[in-house]
């Protein structure tokens, strides 16, 4: 039997008269990563309450193992989270900020000790058990943290963005851990992040959210490469996806009245009529010297950036801005006409309300 | 030019911290005289130096009972205004009600009445329900003034503290009271200190409502020290002393919390 994970059945959430969450049904996997993709203040966190139950919703019902616990208080549910803040206890040694959970829950002695050592050994703190919170560095913090949510074998484990603080280096290697650390645990896990890089790197399934509104929840690769709408897409692709609008006529799409390009396989079927054509930025290649692409077009390089080895460009065409993600140093001159190949093997089509009709991978 | 700089740098607070000490070195060399000494010459420090103030204070009733009246009103009331200050900070910090932040004004402007205010009310009062002359009176009177303040310190020094705090507790398995004593207090034990020692030293040097709401049996030292000056002639070698003593709970206390007192600075709560 598979058991069921943790539901969200019309929850709504509203805070003096304003709603922060629109009703919400979602059914998130029982295991493996849950990903809560979406822009700073879309309610990624407000969500994450909600499902912990520090937050009670206006309207509707939280489930999990099958379980209504909606009333439930938080501290009888066996949840755990982590914050993007290093939050423990600052008059705590480390050891005593693991072992918290399970004083509380008034286990034994040996067992707190065996478990602790379990987990600080997994997590690489056994060194600094002795130490205060505030004499580590900011990885060792979140580590803390982040044995303090494991120890205890919560159901659900809730990650709020708990890379966000750390610098680049210290936020990898966190990153590469966590899949290993969750890899034999019987728990759902719902993980919150700005980045779409590593809602696909944590793969698992992933929930697009937009103003307080979950787009789209599915398996991590169907939401990346079938949006639901263009809210969806548009939290999944970083840089943001250049979207722009065409018109189909006969069996073309055209851009801008100039560029055009044929609708094939199941394109071939949509009625005529306005869509928007939705492109991700490294489908969007720049064209060296006189070269010509499947769809080329020529726009008005707007702002040109270089960060290591990836050029990132924005360009003007057809009164709409365009971003171009390559491989390589490209160095553009501002202000110039540049050539850019566009991928439309790669892209996909939206109807005016938003809705994404089709794909040109179908 | 760089040698006279230098002179006029530790020149000019080494002035100002004689002109800040003379008044307290000044008190305690007359506390080492005797008081025809005193009234006879003018020495700078003691021709015949003496500790007989001292041992009278010491071992006489009438006045080492005034310290510890004193004393025992001031940690009554330290006492009862954290104890009474620390959930209302909370609330403060963690709730939004209605009325709020009216609330938290109109608590502050509590302090900004005179004392003289209160004292016939006080008296009255404490007089009709038989509290008159005793020490939990002078104690409640005086959380007057120190129920806001330390609700402000408090407030201020728990708003530093993430809500994110709470939540992981409540997530681990705490219960509110033990959340609240065993994490977020000593979280918080800078504040507590810093709170605890305005109250202390308002309440030690509060000399209106003492002396009012006091007869005998809670004496507070200050009024002692006012009483025998009239009575038993001008005994200026023993007030001194008996002065230089009220200083000593105060420079202890600052001692010791002040560390946490440049944090309050710093959150602008001090």
């Amino acid at each position: 039997m598979t058991r069921s994970g943790l539901e969200l059945r019309g929850v709504e959430l509203r805070v003096d008269g304003q709603v922060h969450i629109h009703r919400t049904d979602v059914a998130l996997a029982p295991q493996g990563f849950n990903i809560l993709l979406g822009p700073t203040l879309a309610g990624k966190t407000t969500l994450m309450r909600l499902m912990a139950g520090l937050l009670k919703p206006t309207a509707g019902e939280v489930w999990f193992h099958g379980r209504n616990v909606t009333a439930v208080p938080v501290r009888a549910r066996g949840v755990a989270m982590v914050y993007q803040q290093f939050i423990n206890y600052g008059h705590q040694s480390v050891y005593e900020n693991i072992a918290s959970p399970l004083r509380v829950a008034r286990a034994s002695r040996a067992e707190i000790k065996a478990r602790v050592g379990r987990i600080a050994e997994l997590l690489q703190l056994s060194p600094l058990l002795d130490r205060r919170p505030a004499e580590l560095s900011g990885g060792q913090q979140q580590r803390t943290a982040l044995a303090r949510a494991l120890v205890k074998d919560a159901g659900l484990v809730l990650l709020d963005e708990p890379l966000a603080n750390l610098d680049y280096k210290l936020r990898e290697a966190l990153r590469d851990e966590l899949p290993r650390l969750f890899a034999d645990r019987d728990c759902t896990v719902v993980y919150a992040t700005t980045e779409p890089g590593e809602a696909l790197l944590l793969g698992g399934h992933t929930a697009t959210v937009h103003e307080g509104r979950v787009t789209q929840f599915g398996a991590t690769s169907t939401v990346y490469r079938r949006p639901v709408d263009l809210l969806a897409a548009r939290a999944f692709s970083d840089p943001p996806m250049n979207s722009a609008p065409v018109v189909k006529r006969g069996g073309n799409f055209e851009l801008g009245g100039v560029t055009a390009w044929p609708a094939q396989r199941a394109l071939a079927g949509l009625a005529d009529g306005p869509y928007t054509v939705g492109l991700r930025p490294h489908r969007v290649q720049p064209l060296a010297g006189g070269a010509t692409g499947a769809v080329t077009v020529e726009g008005r390089v707007a702002i040109a950036e270089i960060s290591g080895s990836e050029s990132v460009v924005h360009f003007d065409l057809h009164g709409s801005t365009w971003v171009s993600q390559s491989h390589g140093v490209h160095a553009f001159d501002v202000g110039t006409m540049a050539a850019f190949s566009l991928d439309v093997s790669r892209a996909l089509y939206f109807a005016p309300d938003g809705r994404c009709v089709g794909s040109a991978e179908d | 030019m760089g040698v006279p700089m230098n002179r006029i740098k530790w020149l000019l607070p080494l002035l100002y911290i004689l002109f800040v000490l003379l008044p307290i070195y000044w008190l305690l060399n007359m506390s080492f005289k005797t008081t025809n000494e005193i009234l006879g010459s003018f020495t700078l420090w003691p021709d015949q130096f003496t500790l007989q103030n001292y041992r009278t204070i010491f071992t006489d009733p009438t006045w080492y009972v005034g310290y510890l009246n004193t004393l025992a009103y001031v940690l009554a009331n330290t006492a009862i205004s954290l104890a009474v200050a620390l959930p209302a900070a909370y609330a403060f910090s963690r709730y939004r009600f209605l009325g709020d932040k009216h609330l938290f004004f109109w608590l502050l402007s509590n302090r900004m009445a005179p004392p003289a205010v209160f004292a016939l009310p006080f008296f009255q009062l404490y007089s009709a329900i038989g509290l008159f002359d005793t020490h939990i009176a002078v104690a409640l009177a005086h959380c007057l003034f120190n129920v806001p303040l330390a609700v402000w310190i408090l407030e201020g020094f728990m708003s530093g503290v993430p809500k994110e705090l709470d939540e992981t507790a409540f997530v681990d398995g705490y219960s509110f009271p033990r959340f609240f004593f065993r994490i977020f207090i000593p979280t918080i034990a800078a504040g507590i200190g810093v709170a605890a020692f305005f109250c202390f030293m308002f309440s030690w040097v509060e000399l209106l409502l003492a002396k009012t709401l006091t007869a005998v049996a809670a004496k507070p030292i200050a009024a002692t020290m006012t009483r025998t000056a009239s009575t038993s002639g001008y005994e200026l070698g023993l007030l001194s002393a008996a002065g230089a003593l009220t200083i000593v709970p105060g420079a202890l206390v600052i001692y010791f919390v002040r560390n946490y007192i440049a944090k309050g600075f710093a959150l602008g709560r001090v």
